[in-house]
């Protein structure tokens, strides 16, 4: 027999083969068959794996986000159990208690789920729209470009720098998500910009 | 690194100093074990703590903080005063042969090199190069005979680091210092190699880039550059900090390290024709050369069609830099109240710039600052009032706060870059919370309003804006892969073969297949050039998982895309002697067949230049060969030399006059700040803990419950001496503010004698703050010294002065 199985069928298949050969060793015979099928599969099973890197440090450790959801419109995957890459030639399936703890940050209590205000001297953030924030930021960030835009320095060289806002860029976001900021905050005209590099 | 992570098992030597590996990459710490377990392979440890990567050590020796340059100038010391460096290597690979001008000068009683300014604290380094022959290319004396050789002058700067004045300065006995040498130097021979690891130990100094220069010049005179089990491996710190770096997300840079433009480069050709790297002895490849093609190329993905040769593709339109406006010097102009905006995306800076008073100050003056953060920072509430943990007054903050929820790691796809180099695509797995967005769809969305803005109103130069070239599939939110594709690069019209134009290279609208096709006419476009390679007409190489690694040297070349050109180890060609014979059987890895230079790597080198052209290994540098001598490249000088942390428990011994490095640069209210001996007499450093990741970690409650609170470690000496009891709290304080902490009595923390007087050292984990799931916390920036080091500004966390006292209580919980 020919048959490519995938790891999760493999799971699914040795774990009905153990129960049945139990069973049919206590002379359950006809049973077997419905027993197999009211054992329920491990959650793992169940699973959709998806390949990913620890957020964390450098080594960057290749790790398997097990979540639950078929990804099909209206459903919500949930990442439930994490595990090292056994793949990976670098961390080769380990992980750190600081990867090990990973799923405690993805769920995070502290984990911001709305975009939220604080006011000029108030004591509280308050939860707003995306389109009301995005919309009060980019008016605030055109006024502070129009009043203080550089075109020429006092050599009369064109500069076009925008000195009074700054851009602290990420360490954990992707490469892609960099590439776009440094696009974006370079087309402004920005100079104060840095990452967690130098820090 | 130079090197990789699985490339560490081939070491014969491992020497771990200014890192921890065990502790703050243990995953990647596992290729140590693997060389010990089945290479014999010995461990070295030099620490000012007795580190988890010391207790797997074959050899710990203590250090004082911050004394490591003085201490690897000791062991090139030793190798030359001994004769144990590979000579070879070090005559055809580095430029010990080249003479350097006359009026070079180091004053050893004033500690300073010629053409120092003490008013601006900076030097001309005019004096700081090689004679110039006739013929246009630099002198050499390969005999290395020459006084003015760079050997010669190197032999006579160290020769002041004798094994006595290492124990003087660093407080390491002299006998373990000397066992170090002999471990090390039985490396210099080409049958073995040593590898370095390092981390923010080495490079949150003062003076940090010439301890790190110091480290690579040693390597170079063993001849481990180059070669499997060696190199000067920087073990960064964010899981994508290496690529972000790459990406050049900081002040002075752009993608794949070009300058930005200055204004003293008014026009694209003054910028390279600063920039033109003419090789300084026949036959060198020079290969910064076609730095103009990166550039142009980059400009291209920048502008788009609006960048024409007639425009100079769009360089006026980017923002050109008068001054170095690095994280330390952008807090500083915030606190002189002249930044309004900020937006901090996946970053704390008010828990991770030095000196929390000020930062807190600095913030409070801003009229608006947006944090882009999957995660509430202590940033984004700087405003509020968390009792003596952050004393604010809210009502007095008039600063627009903006927390934007942002998607985590496993929400999004893209690559990240690991500290070898190696881009590693990764899949999302589930949605965010609540109404997260993904980087680039806030990033994306920030942009085109701003855009539009200017569309409807006009404004201030709306050209440059109105000018990026925005030509996504779905311009609100552009796809990785598209944005992977613009930083590889492609062919913008039919690119004819140079060699034989009747061929064609790549037709118009494909990919490149890496960065020698890649042209300064606007005929190709990429964003990162050293990205080039990474998603070519076969495909994403990032998400490559075949994990083979035929030659068994941990090369794994089908996984993922290492930059440059999918190298896996730098300077390759390095691995064999100057006729392309492998240094040793032993230590193979690139050599000259005959017709090409082949191996089980990506050569670095020009695969058919034959030896007997004799191109030098080190491609990228006008000489061919490696610096012994930087040249104009360091803001201190060309050599390292032994300089005191800014607060420093002794003075320096070698020249009093000038104890601190006299090239850092200092602001105005911060030297004031600085505290001295007599008021704060105790050393205090800075490091991690295995459970946790900078101040990110306690957010997560397992990491919570491993680590649950802020302590320092004192050694039961200091403790006696103090009246503090283990698990006592304790006061720490600095000239610039006081923490409250557990104390934790051990052993691990030595107490040196340092110049005949007895140092103490006190620890402190940083992974704490006012925010999250462990107890409440001030943060161990209240205390630090707001200095950088004089190259990259990276402050000075690992070595300055605190006082501490007991307490009979701890701080009161709100």
């Amino acid at each position: 027999m020919n048959m490519q199985l995938s790891r999760r069928q493999l799971m699914k298949l040795s774990g009905v083969g153990a129960a049945g050969s139990a069973l049919g060793a206590f002379g359950f015979g006809g049973a077997e068959e419905a027993m197999a099928q009211a054992v329920r599969p491990f959650k793992l099973a169940r699973a959709t794996e998806t390949r990913n890197t620890c957020p964390y440090c450098s080594v960057s450790c290749g790790m398997i986000l097990y979540s639950l959801g078929d990804r099909s419109k209206n459903t919500r995957s949930e990442i439930f159990h994490v595990e090292g890459d056994p793949d990976n030639p670098v961390n080769r399936g380990t992980l750190c208690p600081k990867g090990a703890g990973v799923l405690d940050f993805i769920r995070a209590k502290t984990r911001v789920k709305h975009p939220m205000y604080r006011a000029p001297g108030a004591k509280e953030f308050k939860q707003v729209s995306w389109d009301w924030a995005m919309e009060r930021i980019a008016r605030l960030m055109k006024e502070d470009r129009d009043k203080n835009f550089v075109v020429a320095n006092k050599d009369g060289v064109t500069v076009n720098r925008w000195p009074t806002t700054g851009f602290l860029a990420g360490c954990a976001t992707s490469n892609e998500a960099g590439w776009l900021t440094w696009k974006t905050v370079r087309g402004l005209g920005l100079v104060l910009v840095e990452n967690q590099a130098r820090i | 690194m130079t090197n990789s992570w699985t490339d560490i098992k081939n070491a014969d030597l491992v020497l771990i100093m200014g890192g921890n590996a065990a502790e703050a990459h243990p995953c990647g710490f596992k290729w140590v074990a693997e060389a010990k377990a089945h290479k014999g392979a010995k461990l070295l440890v030099v620490d000012p703590r007795f580190t988890r990567s010391a207790a797997v050590s074959d050899l710990y020796c203590p250090i004082r903080a911050g004394t490591d340059t003085a201490y690897l100038l000791g062991i090139i010391n030793y190798l030359l005063s001994t004769g144990k460096y590979h000579a070879d290597y070090v005559k055809h690979f580095t430029n010990a042969a080249y003479i350097v001008k006359d009026e070079f000068a180091f004053n050893a009683e004033e500690g300073l090199y010629s053409g120092y300014n003490a008013e601006k604290r900076s030097y001309d380094r005019a004096s700081w190069d090689y004679e110039m022959g006739e013929d246009g290319f630099a002198v050499r004396d390969m005999t290395l005979e020459h006084p003015r050789s760079v050997f010669q002058l190197l032999k006579q700067h160290v020769a002041r680091y004798t094994p006595e004045m290492v124990e003087r300065i660093c407080g390491s006995p002299k006998e373990k210092f000397l066992k170090v040498c002999e471990h090390v130097a039985s490396t210099g021979n080409g049958e073995k190699s040593m590898t370095i690891m390092y981390a923010l130990g080495w490079t949150q100094h003062s003076y940090g880039s010439q301890t790190i220069r110091t480290a690579a010049m040693l390597q170079l005179m063993l001849g481990n550059m180059g070669v499997p089990g060696g190199g000067v491996n920087a073990l960064r710190g964010h899981s994508n900090v290496q690529g972000l770096t790459d990406i050049g997300l900081l002040s002075q840079s752009t993608p794949g390290y070009l300058g930005m433009p200055r204004d003293a480069e008014p026009t694209l050709s003054a910028h390279l024709g600063n920039r033109n790297f003419r090789p300084l002895q026949a036959n060198q490849i020079s290969y910064w050369q076609n730095y103009g093609k990166f550039y142009v190329s980059l400009l291209k993905a920048m502008y788009g069609k609006a960048a024409t040769a007639e425009n100079e593709f769009g360089y006026a339109w980017l923002p050109k830099v008068d001054l170095s406006y690095d994280a330390l010097h952008q807090f500083d102009l915030m606190h002189q109240g002249k930044i309004n905006g900020y937006v901090c995306q996946g970053f704390n800076p008010l828990l991770s710039v030095p000196n929390k008073g000020k930062m807190r100050a600095a913030l409070s003056k801003l009229k608006f600052l947006v944090s882009i953060d999957p995660l509430e920072t202590e940033t984004a509430r700087f405003w509020e009032n968390h009792g003596e943990f952050n004393d604010i007054d809210s009502a007095k903050v008039q600063t627009e706060v903006f927390m934007l929820p942002a998607t985590c790691f496993a929400e999004d796809e893209g690559s990240f870059t690991n500290s070898s180099r190696t881009l590693n695509w990764r899949w999302k797995a589930a949605d965010g919370p609540g109404e997260a967005r993904t980087d680039t769809v806030i990033i994306a969305d920030l942009f085109l309003r701003i855009r539009d803005l200017y569309a409807k109103e006009g404004g201030a130069a709306p050209e440059p804006i109105m000018s990026v070239d925005w030509t996504y599939i779905k311009p609100s939110d552009p796809s990785p892969d598209e944005l992977l594709r613009e930083m590889n690069g492609k062919a913008l019209v039919d690119l004819k073969d140079p060699a034989d134009p009747t061929k064609i290279l790549r037709r118009a609208g494909e990919q490149v297949d890496g960065f020698a096709q890649l042209r300064d006419d606007g005929s190709t476009m990429c964003a990162c050039w050293i990205y080039s390679g990474a998603y070519t007409e076969a495909g994403n190489l990032t998400a490559r998982r075949d994990a083979s690694d035929p030659s068994g040297l941990g090369v794994h070349p089908k996984w993922g895309f290492t930059w440059p050109a999918n190298r896996r180890i730098l300077y390759n060609r390095a691995s064999a002697d100057p006729s392309g014979k492998p240094w040793s059987v032993k230590k193979q890895y690139i050599h000259w067949n005959g017709s090409r230079w082949v191996g089980p790597d990506v050569p670095d080198f020009v695969p058919t230049s034959a030896p007997e052209k004799s191109a030098g290994p080190f491609i990228m540098n006008p000489e061919g060969v490696s610096r012994l001598f930087a040249r104009k490249l360091m803001a201190e000088g060309p050599f390292p030399e032994h300089y005191e942390p800014f607060e420093s428990p002794v003075t320096n011994v070698l020249h009093p006059k000038t104890p601190t490095n006299p090239a850092a640069r200092v602001f105005k209210g911060d030297m004031e700040v600085f505290g001295g001996v007599k008021d704060f007499p105790y050393v205090a450093t800075t490091y991690r803990l295995v459970e946790h990741f900078h101040y990110w970690t306690k957010h997560a409650k397992l990491n919570a419950i491993i680590q649950p609170e802020f302590f320092v470690e004192i050694s039961p000496e200091l403790a006696k001496e103090k009246g503090v009891k283990n698990g006592g709290w304790v006061r720490v304080f600095s000239n610039r503010g006081s923490v409250k902490a557990k104390a934790v009595v051990t052993k691990r923390i030595p107490v040196l004698t340092v110049d005949g007087k007895k140092v103490h050292t006190v620890g402190m984990p940083i992974h704490f703050g006012f925010v999250g799931e462990t107890k409440k916390s001030f943060g161990v920036n209240t205390l630090t010294p707001f200095v950088g080091d004089a190259n990259t500004q990276t402050p000075e966390y690992k070595a300055f002065l605190v006082d501490i006292e007991p307490l009979s209580s701890g701080p009161a919980i709100s």
